[in-house]
């Protein structure tokens, strides 16, 4: 198996991996089919430290397939929902978010879209984001990257981004990252003097012209941005016949 | 010995309009559905809803019995946000109070707990404050002199769970793998209404589960009814899964007014739970 197969799923599910690379012993959270693939199979492979739940009630010491009803499981703790709340809290936790907007600073919308009191599009809602947000490190997978999504000004504010943290202070900042941004064009981050939100890298095949096209603010774009890294043979290997043998991943890139 | 068996209408004659009611379960899990059903035939209106949301919350949106929802979340865990509540939340009709889902748990816990709050970073710098004027934040009286937010303590009037087994003195057992925060529910309420699968024994509790399962203690318990399938069509394992088929002819009826009638006609406008299960099992062998 050759790298040189590896379709963009794959190279956004190894964005997404590369997220939690140096994490060690954590709650790594990804929420969604293809961060959860990047998760397990950052696990897999270069950090295996990382703890994960089985998206039911307890933490599981062995990788397990998506899209696979009641698979085996090596149970190593029970983690009922409101064990999660405190695990956000002692800040021991990653978790992938999705955006249904995101913009410069990183300030994330899943909630709705127009005004809140009365939207013109009901979302999911603010769900843990504010919390989360606040109290570890947070990344964010984003399958459709168009100026609908990276906006200038986020309809409402779910997970706060840097502007708004530098805003209130200390508290603010004490255990506050974006780690990264993955979209199915590229991958960003805000390691920027003014944190504004920076282009790490274009996936294979993408120009950069086509993210600043895609997107509504201004990015900081280095001189020379190199392309994301293709999955390793072994990498790909356990994507495709361990972690995710039916090809769920695939299934948000129609 | 206390004898607190109670059926459905004894349940929603100890509710009044405009209260603040809390639902347990979570999502599309555990919820006491054969009680909601109970409030949607009678004619209790105004009320304040305070749950981890799921089809309970959409039902009693769509019949109308709603003045507020105090939420987590609304979801039917199968299907992302719950279609009756995101179409009463696009139609502006009805009050929401939306919650970061860790300090919505913090509401709760004050409320149990009898203080005024408890404090978190949740919040902070989203708009969960914008959307909730009258949330304050608090400076800690140490050294640190942070600013934190301030959950308030959600009162509620009564509260709403449904547990796999319980006794007839109120004991609760749950039998699937999350009790979620029904304990915290029980006892942030002066009236607690237990629905569950079976009444049995108390001496035949460990025969279901470990002790670990039995957590609603009948202290914090005013009334137990026996619903079998009384979470339908929301899971109750290990007693059964999501009637997810149900679910989606449920989920579709948001989009097309004539289905929603014919829906709250078959399986709504009942004069029991009783009668639900048979029209549920109809269902099955057609």
């Amino acid at each position: 198996m050759s790298t040189a197969e590896a379709t963009l799923d794959e190279v956004c599910v190894i964005a997404l991996a590369d997220a939690f690379r140096g994490d060690g012993e954590i709650l790594c959270n990804p929420i969604g089919v293809v961060p959860i693939c990047g998760g397990r199979l950052a696990r897999a492979t270069f950090e295996p430290d990382l703890m994960m739940t089985d998206t039911v009630a307890a933490l599981i010491a062995n990788t397990i397939p998506v899209g696979v009803v009641n698979p085996a499981k090596v149970i190593e703790a029970y983690m009922p929902y409101r064990t999660i709340f405190d695990i956000v809290w002692s800040g021991k936790r990653h978790v992938v978010m999705g955006a249904s907007q995101i913009d410069m600073w990183g300030n994330q919308n899943l909630a709705a879209i127009g005004d809140w009191r009365k939207p013109k599009a009901q979302l999911l809602g603010l769900r843990g984001a504010p919390g989360n947000v606040i109290n570890h490190t947070v990344s964010y997978w984003i399958p459709n990257h168009s100026k609908q999504v990276f906006v200038d000004k986020v309809d409402v504010v779910s997970g706060p981004g840097y502007d708004k943290m530098r805003a209130i202070g200390p508290a603010g900042s004490r255990f506050f990252e974006i780690r990264r941004i993955v979209s199915n064009l590229g991958v960003f981050d805000h390691a920027t003097a003014d944190n504004r939100m920076r282009l790490v890298s274009t996936h294979p095949g993408v120009t950069v012209e086509q993210i600043v096209e895609a997107t509504t603010f201004e990015l900081s774009i280095d001189a020379s941005v190199p392309t994301t890294r293709l999955p390793t043979s072994d990498e790909l290997e356990i994507l495709r016949t361990v972690i995710d043998p039916k090809g769920a991943r695939k299934a948000e890139f129609k | 010995m206390p004898d607190k068996r109670m059926n459905d209408d004894d349940v929603v004659a100890e509710l009044r309009d405009g209260m603040t009611i809390g639902i347990g379960g979570w999502g599309s899990r555990r919820k006491p559905m054969s009680l909601v059903r109970a409030i949607l035939r009678s004619d209790l209106k105004d009320l304040t809803i305070v749950t981890y949301g799921g089809p309970d919350v959409g039902l009693l949106c769509a019949t109308g019995k709603v003045k507020k929802v105090m939420y987590g979340f609304v979801s039917l865990d199968s299907i992302a946000l719950e279609p009756h509540f995101r179409k009463a939340k696009q139609n502006g009709t009805i009050e929401f109070g939306e919650f970061d889902e860790g300090a919505f748990y913090l509401g709760l816990l004050a409320a149990a707990h009898r203080v005024p709050f408890y404090p978190t970073r949740a919040g902070l710098g989203s708009d969960m404050l914008t959307m909730n004027p009258e949330i304050k934040t608090v400076t800690s009286p140490y050294d640190d002199g942070e600013e934190l937010v301030a959950i308030p303590a959600f009162k509620l009037d009564a509260a709403l769970i449904h547990m796999n087994r319980a006794d007839a003195r109120g004991n609760g057992q749950f039998l699937g793998p999350d009790l979620y925060f029904d304990d915290i529910m029980a006892m942030a309420a002066p009236k607690v209404f237990m629905s569950a699968e079976k009444i049995i024994p108390t001496d035949d509790f460990l025969k279901y589960g470990p002790v670990q399962s039995l957590k609603i203690p009948r202290m914090y318990v005013t009334g137990v009814v026996e619903a079998p399938f009384g979470a339908h069509f929301t899971e109750c394992p290990s007693d059964y899964e999501r009637d997810e088929a149900f679910q989606r002819e449920y989920a579709a009826t948001a989009k097309d007014d004539d289905a929603w009638k014919a829906f709250k006609t078959k399986y709504l406008d009942l004069p029991s739970h009783a009668e639900y299960v048979k029209a549920i099992n109809a269902r099955g062998e057609k």
